[in-house]
């Protein structure tokens, strides 16, 4: 790790398709935390614990990661990791308790409600449910024409062509433009999710698990429509999922999430077929395969137990308690993420560049306590 | 093969319910047979009659608006639409034994774990209540519950996803079916615990040579636990074959379409993945002829008139299709490509 002077996990280049210069990201996540505060730590815990403890929830403790214009950060976790929670966090529709979101440069925290509500223009979310996500008594038209005149962008006959060519643009007949959504399949109630986002002209759109509620065959169609999008309109993604698959199909680059900590980051391609983290493999092998020749032959790494709560997560390294791989150590230092390989980052104290297979490393052995910049203390 | 070998076979099966829009043919005509100890996965869209399948042969059916209104649902040797509510009741959960997507909703919120695991043992075995007791410890240690002894009298919001679906897995296996039902059992979980639940359904199979269906939507799901799959769409079976033939060498345009457009690591990136245009159909509003038709690249004129016959493609591959035994020589002939396009890379490698 010499060779690397001032080691930061966003630091220098990252992906290949865009080549980024330093600085030329179009967001940027510094050490973001997102608390939630249960309470607790009153009297009657005092006496049930014999100490005051406050139960806190850390949903995203400590992010940081650039998103690149025009690319596609995949994000990818377990239910529970904390992958919504940041997604929010970063438009403040959950405020942060906690570090930056820079937005070309502007710290987006620092905002008022007002100037906030100004950005939102730049800054889009599609979500999950497209059941929940729309109002029922809202005609198509007027769902997607609220943001264009909430913004002023046009008016009158103007709103009504906009709202139109946007409805084309997602593959929804325009016929359809006073109809409601209970009329629509999960689909095409997905589709209006996206014009209406698109309604706006925005940079950047937080896709929370957008396909998760589709039929198969419709997942499909919806991940060729963002992507063609993008191409059209040099958008920026980020895509967060719990579908490996489709996150590997979407994304130029994939961070893995884990119980509110960014646990692996590389190019899609790279964290699928190799990936460094015993939680990633554990991941991917999870997934089961659409060919029964592979499945029948294929070695699954079958992790023990469940992810463990949020409010009360594991000392030194979170997923020690599950991991196949942990040392004494593992419990006791939090391993911040260090890049193993050329762009591809890793959070784990047992391999390094010189040793970045797991599987190589000598018992016991953890090369990353060795390296001052890795280290840091719980 | 002799019907002997038969734990269930359902022939003809159309379960119609009546609603404003007309009837609606969820399940319209289906047959299929099962195998002692045999795992058949049923796959399909929604709408496309999975669910239902599986609740007529328990006859699960709400009635109305819903209605068995034909065929025959042979279980070891009887037909369960002759049977009465209380012989019925004899054969659910101790014969045939079913899991549902979402356990939080199929356990009762206000039941202990182990009077809801015990009840079933009462009734079906008539065990006294300290050997259901002590049935119900052995069932959550089975499943993988640590500490099942101090865990059993627990309430099910105490339990995580996972570990509610493997009490409610317990809870199906203790009077030892000879049939389990699994509808869509992982869809609501994570894929590391997806992982633990499938690997333990197919090691508790194993154990115990219970018969399975698997209903699920994923196609990874089904390839690597069943021995033969159905494809359902719109209430008919499109597909019927073992499970290596079907994704080897599909005889069906909707079954090609949907195993193409899964993103497989393989998918060269930046290409657009292969989309099945159109929606899931409108079983309510089927058009004549192909109910896939209007989203099939094969499909022509006849295809818009006449309903495909079933098409027997070898001795255990059947396809609802006027062209099956060209889609299926074409996915022959790709399957013939691939190998020689590989064994060429290793001829020139050497």
């Amino acid at each position: 790790m010499s060779q690397q002077e001032s080691f930061t996990p966003h630091a220098a280049s990252m992906p290949p398709p865009i080549e980024p210069e330093k600085g030329s990201e179009l967001i940027a996540i510094r050490d973001l935390k997102v608390h939630f505060d249960l309470g607790g730590g009153g009297l009657l815990d005092k006496l049930i614990s014999g100490k005051s403890v406050r139960r806190v929830v850390k949903a995203v403790d400590g992010v940081t990661i650039d998103i690149y214009p025009g690319e596609t950060l995949g994000l990818v976790g377990e239910s529970g990791c904390g992958k919504s929670t940041l997604g929010r966090a970063l438009l403040r529709l959950t405020e942060p308790t906690g570090g930056q979101v820079l937005f070309r440069g502007q710290n987006l925290a620092r905002l008022s409600q007002k100037e906030m509500r100004e950005h939102r223009k730049h800054l889009q979310m599609i979500f999950q449910d497209p059941y929940a996500s729309l109002n029922p008594r809202m005609t198509v038209g007027q769902i997607i024409s609220e943001p264009i005149e909430t913004f002023r962008l046009a008016r009158g006959r103007e709103t009504d062509e906009r709202v139109q060519e946007l409805m084309e643009t997602v593959g929804l007949n325009r016929r359809f433009i006073k109809r409601y959504p209970h009329e629509f399949s999960g689909g095409q109630r997905q589709r209006i999710g996206i014009a209406r986002a698109l309604a706006v002209d925005p940079d950047f759109i937080v896709a929370d698990e957008p396909i998760s509620a589709l039929d198969v065959s419709i997942q499909a169609q919806i991940m060729n429509l963002m992507e063609k999008l993008q191409r059209e309109k040099n958008l920026t993604y980020l895509f967060i999922s719990h579908d490996l698959r489709a996150i590997r199909h979407v994304s130029d680059r994939v961070a893995v999430m884990y119980l509110g900590k960014l646990v692996e980051i590389a190019d899609a391609r790279v964290i699928y077929d190799e990936p460094l983290m015993p939680y990633t493999k554990a991941l991917i092998s999870a997934v089961p395969v659409p060919d029964p020749e592979i499945e029948a032959t294929r070695q699954r790494i079958v992790l023990e137990g469940d992810v463990p709560s949020p409010i009360n997560p594991p000392q030194g390294c979170r997923f020690h308690t599950r991991c196949p791989y942990a040392i004494e150590a593992c419990k006791e230092v939090v391993p911040p993420l260090a890049e193993i390989k050329p762009n591809h980052f890793a959070a784990c104290i047992r391999i390094s560049p010189e040793q970045p297979d797991i599987e190589k490393v000598a018992p016991g052995d953890a090369p990353g306590l060795r390296d001052p910049q890795r280290v840091i203390a719980t | 093969m002799n019907g002997n070998g038969h734990i269930l076979s359902v022939r003809d099966l159309k379960t119609y319910f009546e609603t404003e829009d007309g009837t609606v043919k969820a399940v319209d005509g289906i047959s299929f047979e099962l195998e002692r100890g045999e795992t058949l996965g049923i796959v399909g869209e929604s709408g496309s009659g999975k669910s239902v399948t599986n609740l007529s042969i328990i006859r699960l059916i709400p009635e109305p608006p819903g209605k068995i209104v034909g065929g025959e649902i042979i279980f070891d040797g009887r037909d369960i639409r002759s049977l009465t509510i209380e012989q019925l009741r004899k054969i659910r959960g101790k014969r045939i034994a079913m899991i549902f997507q979402d356990p939080m909703t199929s356990l009762n919120p206000f039941m202990r774990i182990s009077r809801q695991l015990m009840e079933i043992t009462i009734l079906h075995l008539g065990y006294t209540k300290a050997q259901a007791y002590e049935h119900a410890v052995k069932m959550l240690e089975m499943v993988g519950i640590p500490d099942a002894r101090a865990r059993v009298d627990s309430y099910p919001h105490e339990f995580s996803g996972g570990m509610r679906q493997r009490v409610m897995i317990a809870m199906a296996l203790s009077c030892e079916p000879e049939l389990l039902i699994a509808d869509e059992p992982t869809t609501a979980l994570d894929v590391t615990i997806q992982a633990q639940i499938l690997e333990l359904i197919k090691n508790l199979k194993q154990k115990t040579g219970t018969s399975v269906i698997l209903i699920t939507h994923d196609l990874g799901v089904v390839a690597g636990m069943t021995d033969h799959i159905i494809v359902m769409y719109a209430g008919k079976v499109f597909e019927k074959a073992p499970t290596r033939e079907l994704f080897k060498v599909p005889g069906n345009p909707y079954t090609k379409g949907l195993l193409r457009s899964v993103p497989d690591p393989a998918h060269e990136h930046g290409k657009a993945l292969y989309q099945i245009p159109g929606l899931p159909p409108d079983v309510a509003h089927l058009p004549a002829g192909c109910p896939f038709a209007p989203r099939c690249e094969r499909a022509e004129e006849i295809c818009r008139q006449e309903f495909p016959p079933f098409v027997q493609l070898n001795q255990e591959h059947f396809s609802l299709c006027h062209f099956a035994e060209e889609v299926y020589a074409n996915s022959r002939r790709e399957v013939e490509q691939k190998q020689a396009a590989r064994q060429q890379q290793d001829e020139n490698q050497r």
